[in-house]
């Protein structure tokens, strides 16, 4: 049985067609698995169960890709000791979308230690989805050779030690890395020279482009005390100023979160391994055990949907049990 | 002339006793120390901090960090004086102090955590 819902514009302070407050209370319901786009200025919702076909035409977007991040292949403690079958029911559910993404996007920490074999095993299973997918790092992924590995297996093409930009259908991607050089008692750190690069990158482009901005710390402060954010992410997002639609996908502290600033809206994913405490609940951030039946309701990809000519770009979670 | 070769040939021997008593005092001194068991400190690391943070030590101190967290982490110097490999669980990183200083380090993983060795 579908069931569709329909927002009209209630609030628009900032005059711009963009109903930001129903946008907000839309993404509230994304834990439930609900589809939100905006199109024409006005919010539909569709509610994104086996049943529903939000694929159909009037939910379609131009283009649709997806999110994984954390996948810690090589994990095996308590918290959750088949990591690679949980990153399978990740690919599975990829694969069970109404709408094939076009592409998928890898936020980090795709391997627990950087050793070769678990980055393999990523590389294996993520073949079985047929689609690219665009890596960025996480630190777990740099452990040992300062990212020498991550680089030959996912940097070709990019810049320092692995950012680069693409464009799809009009939407342009730019991937950061901020897990290198990090210095005692810091935050993820992007540094001087990918700052100037980012702006360099999208000087010339209309301010209609939306952006799509995928790294794995995240890049708005969630919470200092636990290394969840980076210390020069201001200086970047102030490039980003001029246009009218930026998503930021971040991973590394697997949990969903979200925070809509100005024209920019912040997402993290949730981990295909293991979650973590929320901000300040637990004495540190780390695997944060679960009954076993409950460890996939906390785990899941994100989904994200950009229709030609609106603004945001519609980003649903979907858990994985 | 013959006082002054006397004193000379006194002090060769002298000389050489004193040189013996010396050597044999310094070496009796070093079998001393080798005898002393070097000094040696454990460090753990468990839910995100290293246990103690702050340690004061003598010179020539073994300093061993042991994992005991579920979640890997580094031990790497402020001032690149040593660099652990990524520690798992369990895993251990050891490193002996030489000369005397202040050398605080942190986890290259997750650099909120930091901690110091004083050598004193």
């Amino acid at each position: 049985m579908t069931e569709k819902k329909k927002d009209e514009i209630l609030y628009d302070h900032n005059h711009d067609g963009i109903d930001r407050r129903g946008f907000l209370k839309c993404m509230a319901w994304a834990g439930t698995g609900t589809l939100c786009v905006i199109q024409g200025g006005v919010l539909k919702s569709f509610a994104l169960d086996r049943n529903s076909d939000p694929g159909g035409a009037a939910a379609k977007g131009e283009l649709s890709f997806v999110q994984l991040s954390d996948s810690h292949m090589g994990f095996n403690k308590p918290a959750n000791t088949d990591v690679a079958a949980t990153f399978q029911a990740a690919i599975d559910k990829v694969n069970g979308l109404a709408t094939p993404p076009e592409f998928l996007l890898h936020t980090g920490d795709i391997s627990h230690l950087s050793k070769p074999e678990e980055f393999d095993a990523v590389d294996q299973m993520l073949k079985n989805t047929g689609k690219k997918t665009f890596f960025v790092p996480g630190e777990h992924d740099m452990l040992n050779d300062d990212g020498k590995q991550f680089m030959e297996r996912y940097g070709k093409g990019s810049k320092g030690s692995g950012w680069y930009s693409f464009d799809k259908k009009g939407v342009h991607f730019v991937g950061l890395v901020n897990v290198m050089n990090l210095k005692a008692g810091g935050l993820g750190s992007l540094g001087h020279e990918q700052i100037e690069w980012l702006e360099d990158d999208v000087k010339h482009l209309k301010s209609s482009t939306p952006i799509v901005v995928f790294a794995h710390i995240p890049l708005w402060s969630v919470y200092p005390e636990w290394g969840w954010g980076t210390e020069d992410s201001a200086q970047a997002l102030a490039y980003l100023k001029k246009f009218g639609s930026v998503t930021v996908l971040n991973g590394h502290i697997h949990q969903i979160m979200q925070k809509v600033e100005g024209n920019v809206t912040f997402h993290t994913a949730a981990s295909t391994a293991f979650p973590q405490p929320e901000p300040g609940k637990a004495p540190s951030p780390g695997p944060m055990k679960v009954p076993a039946e409950q460890l996939r309701s906390y785990l899941g990809v994100t989904n994200v949907n950009y229709v030609q000519g609106q603004h945001a770009l519609a980003v649903v979670d979907s858990k994985l049990g | 002339m013959k006082i002054r070769v006397s004193i000379a040939r006194l002090a060769v021997p002298v000389l050489t006793a004193a040189i013996l008593l010396f050597g044999a005092a310094k070496s009796s001194m070093v079998v001393k120390a080798q005898q002393a068991p070097a000094a040696s400190m454990e460090v753990k690391i468990d839910n995100f901090s290293f246990g103690p943070a702050a340690i004061t030590v003598p010179v020539g101190t073994t300093v061993t960090w042991i994992n005991r967290d579920d979640i890997p982490h580094t031990v790497v110097s402020d001032d690149k004086v040593f660099k652990s490999k990524v520690l798992d669980t369990d895993e251990k990183f050891s490193y002996t102090f030489s000369k005397p200083g202040t050398y605080p380090y942190f986890c290259s993983v997750h650099p909120k955590m930091t901690g110091k060795v004083v050598v004193q």
